[in-house]
């Protein structure tokens, strides 16, 4: 234990976080948290869009379900962004068309009935031709939003629609893409559902029920593929997760809400949903929390805003505005049932019914009812009488309804479970520390120690000596509490730190430090201690590091081998701090004549070629073997220009060009030369050896 | 010593009449070797003035003079009409070898310049 490390107090605070941390992350209803983090997800860029048509209506629709006024401001730019594409629904997708239609929809942009009749004419087009889901989708979506809108809009080949629709679907609930996809999707599913329940709003005649009949039936069995997590949390997933398309379960859990919902909203009778996936659906969507991306918070909103009217079942949230009881300031308990928009509920009870303790054993199981307070929409029970002790807790609520028609209209999931946090103040008794002699075991001297507040004792041992430390700690409810820290620590002046943990029993805490098995340890150094003692646990509203006082420590000398104690950390916490700033070191640039004195030797340089041609002069040379034919002559100066072109590109070689445009640029030169050259040598030495010969 | 002196300077006059019976186009190329040596040696002082840096294109200067005084010195041997080893080699033909070497090695030069 002894060493280089954090002291006790930033191991409390980082325990005491790990603590609490699972219980920050609850269900709560949608609140202005969630407000705040959409307006922050959905910027729009500086020209006012939001990139596509698709992010651009996330937005509004997000906006507009949570109330934002930010909205409205988006108006302008987003009705001209639609309107665009709705200008040309002939070269428009009908993917374009229909988010178009959806943004002007949802902001109540003015658009001409022409413009619209146009865009029936070829979303209806569309229909006709496609045989894939997508396409259908999009513009069944397309015309229902434009029905919507007050315009008359009547789809007169339903029947045959849904049923192209329909043939898409597989045996267990799922559906494919197109007719030619083997892959068959959950989020396909819900996409399919929303067209067939738009085929149902648009149809000029009423479809046929037993179709109707056999969808509700693929979508009970869609919900038998349900996935869950054991804390009664729901979610749709695809079935291979390596598919093509994969979106996510965020994805695909809101494309089946959203088409379960719009289906059972427009078809007569009810779906037969169990209600505990209702709830569990959206305690999904709920426990995401606050989103971290504007798909995902677009989809969490949507979806929890269908969930909230939907026609199967309203799913009821129970949930706990805080989840920490303090024993000493008698907080109540207190629990809200609300929709998952946070609205109120039906008048309904809500029971405790079971209280478990962490290790799932059932600590209280009488049934108390929550007193329900209208003014604020909260349950409240008093935690004293439940003679609940410090410490973690699963508590089990039930929900009843009080008015039995609500019971089809609301899932409450019954039975809830809660995980709370009760705290309370620790009372430290019995508290000694003393010397003992090793041999005898006899007590020389025992001090008592009131570790409410610093105490400052002086104690004195040698290596035969014993260090003996004592305390007891209890509950509010007189139990023997155990914190999760206590440590003794023993300081040198030279900064050495010893830790301690301090073993405890039933009944009490104690330590005893046997001085001469720790000669060791202590590194043979003598002189004062000082000692500190921490306690400290998340459920103790007083955890605290006293210091004891100090104690005067008189060891053998160190023999030769014995270890060094280690090099003492100038501040433990400075390895967090900010890193020295590392300076660059480049080479030097070499140092560089003065520039006369190197111009002056290219000068010099020049000299011999100089003294060369002077040379030339003097010996009179001439041009006379030049060839004076045409023929001869046009070769042998072809021949120099080539060798200067040569002399040309290597000079371009070394200024700018790389070795192989330079290779490439010589073979075509060379080439040329060696022809050339060829013929103006080969004429002068046939000119010589004519002249030899003559 | 007067007649030391005497002795070099008879020495170096019958061989400076001896040379001046060489071919012309043999002094042509004997002036180009002493004007690409003296090439040579100016860098040579100048890398002794100022230091080796850039040590490439020292070298490369350099070099470049050496090898081409070396090619040089081959062509006059292969020129030589009193050298009977290469009676048979055309003067042309030694030429062409003389500009082709001559080339290449430039090319490398060119590019170890830096």
């Amino acid at each position: 234990m002894a060493g280089r490390r954090p002291g006790p107090a930033a191991i409390l605070l980082l325990l005491l976080a790990a603590a609490l941390a699972p219980i920050s992350s609850a269900v709560r209803p949608v609140s202005d948290a969630h407000r705040s983090a959409a307006a922050e997800l959905f910027v729009p860029s500086a020209d006012g869009s939001f990139g596509d048509l698709e992010s651009t209506y996330e937005a509004v629709r997000t906006f507009q379900i949570l109330e934002l006024e930010k909205y409205k401001s988006l108006t302008g730019k987003a009705c001209e962004f639609a309107a665009e594409k709705l200008a040309f629904p002939s070269s428009s997708a009908a993917k374009d068309l229909f988010h178009a239609v959806r943004i002007s929809g949802a902001l109540g942009c003015s658009v001409d009935t022409g413009v619209y009749d146009g865009v029936v004419a070829r979303l209806k087009a569309v229909i006709k031709d496609t045989n894939s889901l997508l396409e259908f989708y999009y513009s069944v979506g397309g015309l229902l939003s434009i029905k919507e809108q007050g315009h008359k809009v009547v789809l007169s080949d339903a029947e045959s629609t849904f049923h192209a629709i329909k043939a898409l679907s597989q045996s267990d609930g799922r559906w494919r893409y197109d007719t030619n996809s083997a892959e068959s999707s959950t989020f396909a599913a819900g996409i399919a559902l929303e067209a067939l329940a738009g085929i149902v709003s648009l149809a000029d005649a009423e479809v046929d029920p037993s179709m109707i009949g056999v969808v509700k039936n693929d979508i009970v069995k869609l919900f038998d593929t349900i996935k869950s997590y054991d804390d009664g949390t729901f979610y749709f997933d695809e079935k291979h997760v390596d598919a093509t398309e994969y979106k996510g379960p965020i994805m695909t859990s809101a494309s089946v809400v959203r088409g379960v919902t719009s289906f059972a909203a427009v078809v007569p009778g009810k779906l037969n949903i169990p209600g505990e996936k209702i709830l569990g659906l959206s305690k999904f969507f709920l426990g995401i929390g606050l989103p971290g991306s504007a798909k995902d918070c677009f989809n969490q909103i949507e979806s929890l805003s269908f969930l909230e009217n939907n026609r199967v079942l309203v799913p009821l949230i129970l949930s706990l505005p805080s989840k920490v009881f303090s024993l000493t300031s008698k907080d109540q308990l207190k629990v809200e049932v609300t929709t998952v928009f946070g609205s109120s509920a039906p008048p309904l009870k809500v029971n405790l019914v079971q209280v478990l303790g962490s290790d799932s054993k059932v600590i209280n199981s009488e049934n108390k009812e929550l007193q329900f307070d209208l003014g604020n929409n909260v349950h409240h029970l008093d935690i004293a009488p439940l003679k609940i002790d410090v410490g973690k807790y699963s508590l089990v609520f039930e929900i009843s309804l009080q008015e039995p028609e609500h019971e089809t209209v609301y899932a409450t999931g019954g039975r809830n479970t809660e995980n709370v946090f009760i705290t309370g103040l620790i009372k430290v008794n019995k508290a000694e520390i003393g010397i003992s002699d090793n041999d005898a075991g006899t007590v020389e001297s025992v001090q008592k120690l009131d570790l409410l507040k610093d105490t400052k004792v002086a104690l004195s041992a040698n290596h035969l000596h014993k260090l003996r430390l004592s305390f007891q700690l209890t509950t509010p409810l007189g139990q023997t509490f155990k914190p999760h820290q206590v440590f003794l620590k023993l300081k040198h002046e030279s900064k050495v730190e010893h830790l301690f943990v301090v073993p405890g029993s039933s009944r009490q805490f104690k330590i005893v430090l046997d001085f001469l098995g720790l000669v060791e340890k202590f590194y043979y150094l003598s002189g004062r201690y000082d000692l500190e003692l921490a306690v400290g646990d998340a459920a103790m509203e007083n955890s605290f590091l006293r210091a004891l006082g100090h104690l005067e420590l008189d060891l053998p000398e160190a023999p030769e081998k014995a270890p060094r104690p280690p090099a003492q950390a100038v501040d433990p916490f400075s390895k967090f701090g900010p890193k020295a700033e590392i300076s660059h070191i480049f080479r030097a640039p070499e140092k560089r004549p003065p520039k006369e004195l190197s111009l002056a030797f290219m000068g010099l340089t020049l000299l011999p070629f100089i003294g060369f041609l002077i040379g030339l002069v003097r010996l009179g040379v001439n041009l006379k073997n030049f060839p004076s034919l045409p023929g001869p002559a046009a070769f042998a100066s072809l021949f120099h220009a080539g060798i200067g072109a040569v002399l040309l590109l290597y000079v371009l070689f070394w200024l700018k060009l790389d070795l192989f445009t330079t290779l490439k640029y010589l073979g075509f030169l060379s080439i040329f030369l060696v022809f050339v050259g060829h013929r103006a040598l080969s004429y002068l030495s046939s000119v010589s050896t004519k002249q030899k010969t003559a | 010593m007067p007649r030391a002196t005497s002795d070099a300077r008879l020495l170096i006059q019958s061989l400076s009449k001896a040379y001046a019976a060489t071919p012309t186009n043999l002094k042509i190329i004997d002036m180009y070797v002493v004007f690409t040596v003296a090439t040579a040696l100016i860098q040579v002082a100048y890398m002794g003035l100022v230091g080796s840096f850039p040590f490439n294109s020292f070298l490369s200067g350099v070099l470049s003079c050496i090898g081409t005084a070396v090619l040089a010195v081959c062509l006059r041997i292969q020129v030589n009409k009193d050298n009977k080893e290469f009676k048979d080699l055309p003067p042309e033909r030694a030429f062409a070898d003389f500009v082709l070497c001559n080339l290449v090695l430039h090319l490398v030069i060119m590019n170890f310049l830096g």
